[in-house]
């Protein structure tokens, strides 16, 4: 113990020293493995995935009899039905739906920043991001359909309907529910890292600067504001384009289904008993992964231009108006995105206890519990599988992640641009597009169906998440609080766990929160390396999702987004409780 | 064919001892054995019936059932491949495949089933395989013993009585229906099995000489044999539902449609599953089923075992145990699933026997001979053939 005083010397006091010569020897070897590990523990699979897809995709897959390379695949593939037009469907939503999500963000920050009611807002985005893409959709579907509610609860006495009308925005040829749907699930996501990115350029004074100037409040945030938090939140948004370019299970609840958007055209081939399908998939998911770059370099080169033709507007020195219209309508855009998710999770338990509820009725002929009790032992396996994977993945994410970022204090080496985009790299390629070459690799390996496959599958995508939300407190806490206990004499873990980890308990919280919501949304992943034998709640929703008793959909997919909200409760409640003597950390760190 | 399998049926039954023990054997080996049983889980009727398969087999044989639901049967079918592509050739994720049709005739030719296992299994004696021919044949393809008879299916159409007063009497008049009704007739997208189904019907209605469809389908002029069905659907399309720019899921995706009354027409190939979803309150009571007078098509379901499963004696033992009297009364009963047993009654015992024939039948259901006549389902390579040219055609 008399040798900590001079370790604090030279580690956290020594600002002067090189970086590198770090704490105690031993800790900072063992702290520098970390990162490495991570990388490999994500990357690896990642890049090993794509080349069990791209190899099959040019002819190479020796067990099918695949043995040398050819593009007969390709010719098959741009021979198969509706490929050009699933192609162009993927396209169209995807870049619809994210410059809507974007613009919307934009919309709610240039009218809102700074205001009481958009800081509360704020705090409703959280659950919505929660609440898993599948669960949206379903509930989104109960209330959007020809004869759902909304259309229940109009007629017929203002459209005189008698039967439900032939016409829907659902699963309709220009994908406009899917569309919608990405929306309302990717502007909390936008707005939330838009809200991180703030923080980074100090964007209140800016925009304090710039009212002083006499700029109107929305003018203001869109010439000074936004030049400067779009680099923020650049990578964010190209997740978002890739995700919505290749999503499958949003897509196969509110798509159209007379050609699907590529990628469940996609599944459908990979899991189609004719063999020779197989190459033509693997095919399908190079050219998915095409069109995602595609859609990012067209996005980039958008920006590129948009910055170029808005410079003579940027410094023009027109000043605007109050922006009450743009105010109104930021609200009214955020209100109808916000009541559509919550409704349509309102939809989904009012359908799991209702009796009798048919068309036109606005509302069920009885409540009942009897969906759940009949049918609440079909939940009990997938809840705990759910429950098990979801903690696994994001307890050994946050343990990596933690090392990661300790790591880094240590060294005093902030990871580059570089490290950044490989973090969002599971995040920005399709998950078809390495998925099945995955899925082949986990098969040679014995890992296919088991907890430890599925475990690192949904890994994967935790961890990013995980990261992203806990790197920024975990670096900006006062570096002194530690210091002061170190010269106290306490140990290094001690001070690591009672004074950092202790400062930073709601943070950490709520980052495993987000990490156990994006596990517990994962569909495809656990589809194809859970095996069917390893079931949660998504893939049992989806499979329940087209055709089953509205009842019993609404009942699991009301679980579903349930058990990431339980979460999130937890994560706010728990520093609560455990501070509750404390008043400077009501607040939290 | 037919009659050399039976022979061949007889001569494994005089075999009786030694293949006795054998089952013992193969019981005992099943005991403690996990069964991942692979089936399709878009139907809460058969997931519960499973279900209560799974308690069963837990409380007799000590055997533990996994459902593992699937979308479509193509999804077993594929992981089985998987696992044989990267080289696993025992210890394989599926023990139990429900199958029949392209799926079964699929696998058998590439190699992927286990067997000949269904004369092992004692209750095949039971089978009616005289009566249900289709228990041996699977879509015109011998089942060899490679898969083991669990129900009988036959095709009907729903259609709401409050709607449509008198339901039309062949396919013809149901497209005419639905052109004189525009939106208010569909099918599901193939290749999901009831819209493939729909579509055979409509085939075998336009098509001159039904018989060709019994051989593989290279040896006919496919273009020219389907002209006629192309036709029926481009003419009917813009009259579906929609105007035929998408189309339902599947089956239970069509009942919900009929069910909120967006469409006036259903299908099933369960004469029984109306009924169980007319008290179960998913369909109105004024929902009724028919066949077209020139009849429909009656095929048999199964279950098979891949050829790497990684629990082949429990699979087997619960093969044997979908096949019994008891399993198959509960099977029919028209309460839970109601899907038409595959066994002889006649070899029951009267006890058993007077239980099947005491089954009530739905307020929807057909009486057998209403059903008659039973028309083979196509050799499966017509399907592979008809699905694609249904998706270059209405999916682009």
């Amino acid at each position: 113990m008399r040798f900590v005083p001079a370790t604090v010397a030279h580690g956290q006091l020594g600002r002067a020293q090189p970086a590198g010569t770090a704490r105690q020897p031993v800790r900072g070897r063992w702290l520098r493995l970390i990162p490495p590990l991570t990388l490999g523990l994500f990357l690896g699979p990642i890049l090993a995935g794509l080349l069990g897809t791209i190899l099959p995709a040019f002819g190479y897959l020796p067990a099918l009899g695949g043995e040398r390379l050819s593009l007969a695949p390709w010719r098959q593939l741009f021979a198969a039905p509706g490929l050009q037009a699933a192609s162009q469907l993927s396209l169209m939503t995807g870049l619809l739906a994210t410059a809507i999500a974007l613009a919307l963000t934009i919309l709610a920050f240039a009218a809102g920043q700074g205001t009481r009611a958009f800081r509360r807002a704020r705090r409703l985005m959280a659950p919505l991001l929660a609440v898993p893409h599948l669960a949206t959709a379903i509930g989104l579907a109960f209330l959007l359909a020809p004869s759902g509610w909304l259309v229940r609860l109009i007629t017929p006495w203002l459209t005189g309907w008698q039967t439900p009308p032939d016409m829907s925005l659902l699963q309709g040829p220009y994908g406009f529910g899917l569309t919608l749907g990405l929306v309302v699930k990717e502007t909390p996501f936008l707005i939330l890292m838009t809200f991180a990115g703030l923080g980074q350029v100090h964007a209140d004074r800016h925009l304090r600067q710039a009212r002083a100037f006499g700029y109107g409040r929305i003018q203001a945030w869109l010439k000074v504001v936004l030049p400067l938090v779009y680099p923020q939140i650049r990578l964010p948004i190209y997740a978002v384009l890739a995700y919505s370019l290749s999503v499958v299970d949003m897509a196969i609840v509110l798509g159209p289904t007379t050609p699907p958007t590529l990628a469940p055209l996609i599944l459908r081939w990979f899991s189609d008993p004719d063999l020779t399908l197989r190459f033509q998939a693997a095919a399908g998911a190079c050219l998915q992964m095409l069109l995602v770059l595609l859609a990012i370099a067209a996005w980039r080169l958008a920006e590129l231009l948009i910055a170029r033709l808005a410079r003579p507007w940027l410094t023009s020195g027109g000043r605007g108006g109050s922006g009450r219209l743009g105010h109104w309508l930021a609200w009214l855009c955020l209100g109808v995105v916000t009541l559509l998710a919550i409704g349509g999770l309102f939809a989904l338990a009012v359908w799991s206890v209702a009796g009798a509820w048919r068309f036109p009725a606005a509302w069920p002929a009885e409540l009942t519990l009897a969906t759940w009790a009949r049918h609440l032992d079909l939940l009990a396996r997938p809840i705990a599988t759910t429950l098990l994977v979801g903690l696994a993945a994001t307890l050994l994410a946050l343990g990596l992640v933690l090392g990661c970022l300790e790591q880094e204090q240590v060294s005093r080496k902030p990871p580059g641009q570089g490290a950044l985009l490989l973090l969002y790299l599971p995040l920005l390629v399709p998950q078809i597009s390495f998925l099945f070459g995955l899925q082949v690799i986990l098969v040679r390996l014995g890992l296919d169906g088991t907890w430890l496959g599925l475990i690192w599958a949904h890994l994967l995508f935790v961890l990013p998440y995980l990261f992203l939300t806990l790197a920024e407190p975990y670096r900006s806490l006062d570096r002194r609080y530690e210091t002061s206990a170190l010269a106290l004499g306490k140990p290094h873990w001690q001070v690591w766990w009672r004074i950092r980890l202790a400062l930073l308990l709601r943070p950490v919280l709520i980052a495993a929160a987000i990490g156990f919501a994006v596990s517990v949304g994962q569909f495809l992943p656990t589809q194809m390396v859970g095996g069917g034998r390893l079931v949660t709640l998504t893939t049992e929703a989806l499979a329940l999702a087209n055709g089953a008793d509205r009842r019993l959909v609404g009942m699991v997919a009301l679980s579903l987004a349930v058990l990431p909200l339980v979460a999130f409760a937890v994560a706010l409640a728990l520093p609560a409780w455990r501070f509750r003597h404390r008043r400077g950390m009501a607040s939290g760190g | 064919m037919r009659r050399c399998l039976l022979a061949l049926t007889m001569l494994l039954l005089a075999a009786q001892p030694s293949r006795a023990e054998d089952w013992q054997a193969t019981v005992a080996a099943a005991r403690g054995q996990d069964v991942y049983f692979n089936a399709w889980g878009g139907d809460e009727h058969v997931n519960d019936y499973i279900a209560w398969v799974g308690q069963a087999v837990q409380d007799r044989f000590g055997i533990k059932l996994t459902h593992v639901k699937l979308g479509d049967t193509a999804e077993a079918v594929g992981r089985v491949v998987a696992e044989k592509t990267a080289g696993r050739l025992e210890g394989g994720s599926v023990d139990l495949i429900w199958i029949n049709g392209e799926n079964f005739a699929a696998m058998k030719e590439q190699g992927l089933l286990h067997g000949p296992f269904v004369q092992d299994l004692p209750n095949f004696q039971l089978v009616d395989t005289v009566g249900k021919p289709t228990t041996l044949v699977d879509f015109a393809v011998p089942t060899d013993g490679y898969e083991a008879p669990w129900g009988m299916a036959h095709f009907v159409f729903l259609y709401d009585s409050a709607k449509v007063p008198t339901p039309p009497r062949s396919i013809a008049e149901l497209l005419a229906w639905a052109e004189a009704h525009p939106g208010r007739l569909t099918y599901p997208a193939p290749p999901d099995f009831i819209g493939s189904t729909f579509l055979k019907h409509l085939m075998i209605a336009t098509i001159a000489d039904p018989a060709i469809l019994q051989r593989p389908v290279a040896e006919a002029d496919f273009a020219k044999v389907t002209a006629p069905l192309w036709a029926a659907l481009e003419q009917v399309r813009p009259a579906l539902w929609r105007q035929g720019a998408s189309f339902p899921a599947s089956g239970p995706a069509l009942h919900q449609l009929l069910d909120d009354g967006e469409v006036d027409f259903s299908m099933a190939f369960n004469p029984a599953e109306a009924s169980s979803a007319i008290a179960a309150g998913r369909l109105p009571d004024s929902v009724r089923t028919f066949v077209p007078t020139t009849g429909s098509i009656g095929n048999t379901h199964f279950v098979a075992i891949p050829f790497n499963a990684a629990h082949q004696a429990a699979a087997k033992v619960v093969a044997d145990f979908l096949m019994s009297p008891e399993a198959q009364l509960k099977k029919q009963d028209p309460a839970g699933w109601g899907d038409s047993t595959v066994l002889a009654l006649d070899r029951l015992p009267a006890e058993q026997r007077a239980q099947f024939e005491a089954l009530p039948r739905g307020v929807a259901t057909l009486a057998p001979d209403q059903l008659k006549p039973v028309l083979p389902e196509p050799h499966p390579s017509w399907m592979t053939e008809i699905e694609a040219e249904w998706l270059r055609r209405f999916s682009s």
